[in-house]
């Protein structure tokens, strides 16, 4: 039980208008609180509050009200008993009479309607004598917006709820709608409005109801408001589109055939403006019409609809016909919104009454056309309107024929018959052979108008199957005139598209690009009843393959034959005909397969391989086919080049090859069975080299051996981990075989290494980089044999400088499992011995390398790798082809999150001081690639250690390298040190800091922007580091746009300046040039009083770079120069 | 009735600030209604020159193919046309492209020399607003040109009544820095150069 001091306190808080709105806010939820856990009653409360209902002081009586309504509100699922609520609505209906405490009646009577079942509803009555309340005492548009949205949407949810009430009032209802919408503007009330509108057609259907002597002036209140015009753009918290705005009113006007006398004329004005928008609404609402008001009510309308139809496809048509590549399966013209609607419309008309094909099928202009179609032959030498009534006709006669077969028979009896004559085709013998050549003319000349009307007919009655075979799967339109017309047909047509072909006239591409879409079109028919027989279908098939196989150059032609066989492909792998599908394998695909494995052909070899493997994709099968005969293709070349020397062969397999990276293996996701093919393809490649003991001589085929490495790691990337474990066992087998096995064996002395500085053979190093690609993209659940001995042997390499091998050896430090616990079992090494071998592998040379321990503490560890590195043996050459792998190595480390990267990271260090543990700084060329390999180690690599190839990343690994090494380097580049190591340890410091996450950087700006700005003046001083400074530079612009950058950027102001304006005359990258400029546009964010020094420095700085020698850089001097001129009231001196 | 309906849309349309104008054929959409007003407005306490000047569309944006990145690209007319197209007339809410003051070819650059010759065509023969329209080429070219350049604007030949004055009063020196320290000059000059609202 509430205390009644409390209750009237919080009554107090509410009604007082001059308290804050939370507080009374807070008041009436403990109200409506108390109400809810029944420690008050609605009785007690009102009782309670009959002062605050019942006083004339107008204020507070509102307020009053108001409250009992708001609690209300929250109480809609609270159960009441029948003669509470029937009071309540008793009180609010009444109270709407009172127009200074209206607000608390409308809220009221709607938080009463929106009561559940469950809890106590209004009753019908109730809701009437509500309704009539409300229909009498409230004029809505006197109010303002929100109350006047209130009241829609009482009047709204009494249209829907009790709708049987309503329905008694009659005249009185639908004379009060229009008076409340009339004028209405507010865009959320308009939406609830033209729903009412809706709700009252359904209210009242009959046309000797209520709502039919009022139509008129009810369509007067809101037809005046189409179309629609809403400029009111910025989102609001109601977030209302003119879209949704639009929809209503469509809704509204279609809602019942009464507005139908006023709404078709009014539609067809506004179709005739010339607004776009106006037109595309008229045309959706004419569609909404034509579907709710009935064939009967549109009839009378037909003629004035064809017109107006027609002028708007007129209008809507541009004159300009592609005949380019992309076109060959889309209409070939500019399609815009108008164009579209009026398509569904006359669809829509033609679909529901066929007897508007009447007014089609009977129009002059339409008539005329097809009489003067013969009058040019050429569509580029027709004046834009006739190309405009071909367009536009071809578009209403395919339109209309799309509608339904009844349509389609009526089209093509009344014009296929005429068109054919015109075009000058006479039908096949009335014994249904086929004609020969000699026995029927094809006219000499070729009309593209009519050409062009022709094949989209052809098209729209392929379409019309099409779509109805989707629903029913029994395909039966032999019987249908237009089928039969067109098989009467289909032999001449074939020939006329074939000879257009072959055309060679002067116009030749329109020529072929009609011919082309015409064959593709016959060939696209469905079904076994489809006007086009299948010996029809194969004659089409030869003829598009005799194209591509015999034209010699990448023309036109060969383009567009290729792409409608792919098309052809797809839809017969679509549509699962068998038929049809037999057909193309023995004409095409067998075909093609054939000749790209022999090669003996006028076409180029890659065109003719585009062509095999874009036509093949199109279905399983024919992928099957195409690898097996690539596959044969490449062995046997690869044989022809190692017994005969035949150069040209390697060509063919390194375009082989090609072919297959490009066009196939992208697909591997969307065919099946690919990845077996390509397996079953690697490991045949490698049985070939196995093969192939000795080259005969030697090639530098770079270009065949770096496809191969591709193709070799994609397939190992995509293929399952047993697939991948079938490869590597052959793959090793060929290893042990060659005369690398030997490399495990040689100990790694330096006198040995020496030895080796002869490089290896062709083959042996095709197998090396071959292997090494497997196990770059080997999965790290793959077993690996005998895997010290290949560390050994990738070491080996490594030190003499094959990079692959370095990645490989990156590769597999990063998959490995650890120890035993690990997953990586059958192999016999776990990591930690990976690693003991490489980085203890014991130098048993002659000279003695360590520091002969007299105590001096060397760097982090002590192996015997970081000590190459660090130049204590071996020669230049030797020291910089460690560093390089020690980089790859460390990156299959750092990316497992595995700690020993931090020793790798500190040799790296050690070999760009001025002063290191050896006592002397390092060669510049060492330096240079130790700072390099900071990149390495930190960027995202294409080749190797990615997802593509399973690498094993742990999250933020970039972040916590980052966090380590910054310091480091930070503290180095702060002591003393020589010139050229303080700039290769700036190197090392943007290439970490390049790579890291902006966002990584932005946290800790403060510490980096000095750092960065430093690292800009030492790399800006020569141009061998520009892509660096230029990375670099990028970070600095991240930093300056965000506002956690600025803060710091504040204090550095002077220095940025200082560095950009020397970065603004950078000559050696103009990029560098631009974003600097940017950034000093970007600047201009910061506080005025910081900024305002450097007007003139900046500005003088901008005044040469308008001079610069590059357009962009130009561009960008006259932006930021007229920013920064404008920070000041006075102008640049004139 | 429905007269009466309209009679009262339309006050409503024309007193209340609005979202939506009502477009019925018996009502003038209030956009018109507006322009109208200002127009009539502008007329009454400008006077306007060419009150109804024939207006172009503006012509798309040239995009340049990648410039070759070891060629230094030397400034031609395109560029400087870039600069002035979107200067805004004195006196209508349009570019001096269109309504073809300036043209592509207006412009000629000579690289060796460093002189550009600007010639531009005043809308009519009396144009009063020739030397405004001067002023701002010369003050926008001066933003964008490193100091080197010389400029000349003259007005096309034949095309202005008074044309060898305007002439020289835009080609001396003095004459210009004196015009650009009126203040009132100066603000509707910069006005016609930053004008963004096209």
């Amino acid at each position: 039980m509430v205390e009644t001091n409390q209750l009237t306190q919080y009554l107090e808080t509410f009604v007082d208008i001059t308290r804050s709105p939370t507080e009374q806010d807070d008041s009436r939820k403990a109200i409506a609180s108390s109400l809810d856990n029944d420690s008050l009653s609605i009785n007690q409360l009102v009782r309670e509050m009959e002062l605050y209902l019942t006083t004339t002081d107008n204020v507070v009586r509102a307020r009053g009200i108001l409250l009992l309504a708001e609690v209300l509100d929250s109480l809609k699922a609270k159960p009441l008993t029948n003669a509470i609520v029937h009071t309540l609505v008793g009180f609010f209906s009444e109270k709407l009479a009172d127009w200074r405490a209206l607000r608390g009646a409308l809220v009221g009577c709607l938080a009463l309607m929106k009561r559940k079942d469950v809890a106590g509803v209004v009753t019908h009555i109730d809701a009437q004598a509500m309704a009539k309340s409300m229909l009498q005492n409230v004029q809505l548009q006197a109010l303002a917006p929100h109350d006047r949205k209130l009241g829609f949407e009482l009047l709204e949810f009494l249209l829907q709820q009790y709708s049987e009430a309503m329905s008694t009032m009659g005249n009185l209802l639908v004379y009060a709608t229009c008076e409340a919408i009339d004028g209405e503007k507010d865009p959320q009330c308009l939406i609830v409005a033209f729903h009412l509108i809706e709700l009252l057609a359904q209210l009242f259907p009959s046309p000797s109801g209520p709502l039919a002597s009022d139509a008129s002036d009810l369509f007067e209140v809101f037809g005046c408001y189409f179309p629609l015009h809403f400029t009111h753009t910025k989102d609001d918290e109601t977030n209302i589109r003119r879209e949704d705005l639009a929809r209503g009113l469509s809704l509204a006007i279609s809602s019942t055939p009464l507005f139908e006398p006023y709404a078709i004329p009014l539609l067809l004005e506004k179709l005739s403006s010339s607004l776009p928008i106006a037109k595309v609404d008229s045309l959706k609402c004419l569609k909404d019409c034509a579907m709710k008001y009935g064939v009967d009510r549109m009839k009378k309308h037909y003629g004035a609809l064809w017109s107006a139809l027609k002028d708007t496809f007129y209008s809507s048509t541009g004159t300009h016909l592609s005949f380019a590549l992309e076109s060959i399966t889309s209409p070939g013209f500019e399609i815009n919104e108008i164009h579209n609607e009026a398509v569904s419309l006359l669809q829509r008309l033609v679909e529901q009454d066929i007897s508007f094909l009447g007014f089609v099928v009977e129009d002059i202009r339409i008539n005329t056309v097809f009489d003067t179609i013969s009058r040019y032959s050429q569509f580029r030498g027709m004046p834009d309107t006739s190309k405009l009534e071909v367009l536009v006709i071809s578009q209403i006669l395919s339109v209309s024929a799309k509608a339904s077969v009844q349509s389609c028979n009526i089209i093509f009896q009344t014009f296929f018959f005429r068109l054919m004559n015109t075009l000058g085709i006479v039908e096949k013998t009335s014994n249904g052979d086929v004609v020969q050549n000699g026995n029927f003319t094809v006219s000499t000349r070729l009309y593209h108008g009519g050409l062009h009307l022709c094949i989209e007919l052809l098209a729209a009655s392929k379409d019309l199957t099409l779509g109805f075979e989707e629903c029913s799967p029994t395909p039966d339109c032999a019987q249908e005139s237009w089928c039969s017309m067109v098989k009467r047909f289909s032999v001449p047509l074939i020939q006329v598209f074939a000879s257009a072909v072959y055309s060679s006239s002067d116009d030749s591409v329109a020529d072929v690009y009609l011919g082309v879409k015409g064959l593709l079109t016959m060939g696209m028919f469905w079904g076994g009843s489809s006007p086009v027989s299948r010996s029809e279908f194969e004659k089409i098939l030869v003829t598009l393959t005799s194209i591509i196989t015999s034209k010699s150059g990448k023309t036109m032609v060969w383009e567009l034959a290729l792409k409608a066989l792919v098309w052809i492909g797809s839809f017969i792998d679509r549509y699962h005909e068998t038929d049809k599908a037999r057909s193309y394998m023995s004409i095409v695909v067998d075909k093609l397969v054939s000749l790209a494995c022999s090669g003996h052909c006028g076409l180029p070899y890659p065109m003719m391989l585009e062509a095999t493997s874009e036509v093949c994709s199109t279905g399983s099968k024919y992928v099957e086919k195409m690898v097996l005969g690539l596959e044969e293709a490449f062995c046997s070349s690869l044989s022809d080049f190692y017994v005969n020397g035949n150069f040209k062969s390697v060509d063919k397999c390194s375009h082989l090859l090609g072919c297959l990276t490009n066009k196939l293996l992208p697909r591997v996701a969307e065919i099946d069975g690919l990845e077996k093919l390509l397996v079953h393809f690697a490991i045949s490649m490698w049985n070939q080299i196995e093969s192939c003991g000795v080259f005969s001589c030697d090639f530098n085929g770079g270009e065949f051996v770096e496809a191969a490495i591709t193709i070799m790691g994609q397939i190992v990337g995509i293929a399952l981990v047993d697939s991948q474990n079938s490869i590597i066992q052959k793959a090793y087998r060929v290893v042990l075989s060659s005369t690398l096995a030997a490399m495990e064996s040689i100990p790694l002395t330096f006198v040995a290494l020496e030895d080796l500085q002869r490089d290896l053979s062709t083959r042996d190093e095709l197998i090396l980089s071959l292997f090494a690609s497997i196990i770059i993209a080997a999965s790290p659940a793959a077993s690996i044999p005998d895997a010290r001995s290949l560390i050994h042997l990738f070491l080996v390499s490594l030190h003499k400088g094959y990079i692959p091998a370095a990645q490989a050896l990156g590769s597999m430090v990063n998959k490995l499992g650890r120890g035993t616990g690990g997953t990586y079992i059958t192999s016999g090494c776990s990591l930690e011995e990976a690693c003991d071998i490489i980085f203890q592998a014991d130098f048993a040379s002659g000279e003695k390398i360590s520091s002969n321990g007299s105590g001096k503490i060397i760097c982090g560890s002590e192996t015997t790798l970081s000590k190459i590195c660090l130049g204590f043996c071996g020669s230049l050459e030797h020291q910089t082809h460690a560093i390089t792998g020690l980089a790859w190595i460390g990156k299959g480390l750092l990316m497992r999150g595995d700690e020993r990267v931090n020793e790798i990271a500190l040799v790296l260090v050690e070999c760009l001081k001025s002063t290191n543990c050896s006592g002397h700084a390092l060669h510049p060329s060492a330096m240079k690639h130790a700072a390099d390999a900071f990149s390495i180690l930190m960027s995202d690599s294409e080749v190797c250690l990615n997802r593509k190839f399973h690498a094993v990343i742990r999250p933020l690994y970039k972040q916590r390298f980052f966090s380590k090494i910054v310091p480091i380097l930070e503290s180095l580049i702060m002591n003393f040190q020589t010139p050229l190591s303080r700039k290769m340890l700036h190197v090392a410091l943007a290439h970490v800091i390049s790579n890291v996450p902006v966002t990584v950087i932005l946290d800790n700006t403060k510490k980096l922007q000095p750092m960065i700005l430093e690292g800009l003046s030492v790399l800006s001083i020569d141009s061998v580091e520009k892509e660096t400074l230029f990375s670099l530079l990028l970070v600095l612009s991240g930093t300056l746009t965000d506002t956690k950058g600025q803060q710091s950027a504040e204090d550095n102001a002077h220095i940025i300046i200082e560095c950009l304006v020397k970065l603004t005359s950078y000559p050696n990258l103009m990029v560098v040039r631009e974003t600097a400029i940017q950034c000093l546009l970007a600047l201009l964010e910061l506080p005025h009083r910081r900024i305002y020094p450097f007007r003139i420095q900046v500005l003088q700085a901008i005044a040469k770079s308008l001079d610069d020698p590059k357009r962009r850089v130009r561009g960008e001097a006259i932006k930021c120069r007229q920013a920064w001129a404008s920070i000041t009231s006075t102008n640049i001196p004139f | 009735m429905s007269m009466l309906y309209t009679v009262m849309i339309l006050k409503k349309v024309l007193e209340s600030e609005l979202w939506f104008t009502v477009l019925h054929r018996k009502i003038k959409p209030l956009a018109v209604e507006a322009r109208l007003r200002n127009r009539e407005k502008k007329k009454m306490t400008l006077g306007l020159i060419n009150a109804n000047p024939v207006v172009q569309a503006k012509k798309e944006r040239l995009v340049r193919t990648q410039p070759d990145q070891y060629r230094d690209d030397g400034v031609d007319p395109l560029d400087i046309y870039e600069y002035v197209r979107d200067i805004r007339d004195p006196e209508h809410p349009y570019t001096l492209e269109q309504l073809s003051v300036l043209s592509e070819e207006s412009v000629t650059v000579d690289d060796q020399l460093d002189r550009i010759l600007i010639k531009f065509t005043p809308t009519v023969q009396h144009c009063s607003m020739a030397t405004i329209i001067g002023l701002c080429l010369r003050a926008k070219l001066k933003e964008c040109l490193p100091l080197h350049y010389k400029v000349d604007i003259l007005v096309s030949p034949g095309s202005h009544a008074d044309e060898d004055s305007v002439n020289k009063q835009l080609n001396d020196k003095e004459r210009v820095a004196a015009a650009m320290e009126n203040p009132n000059l100066r603000q509707l000059v910069d006005e016609c150069i930053y004008s963004d609202e096209i």
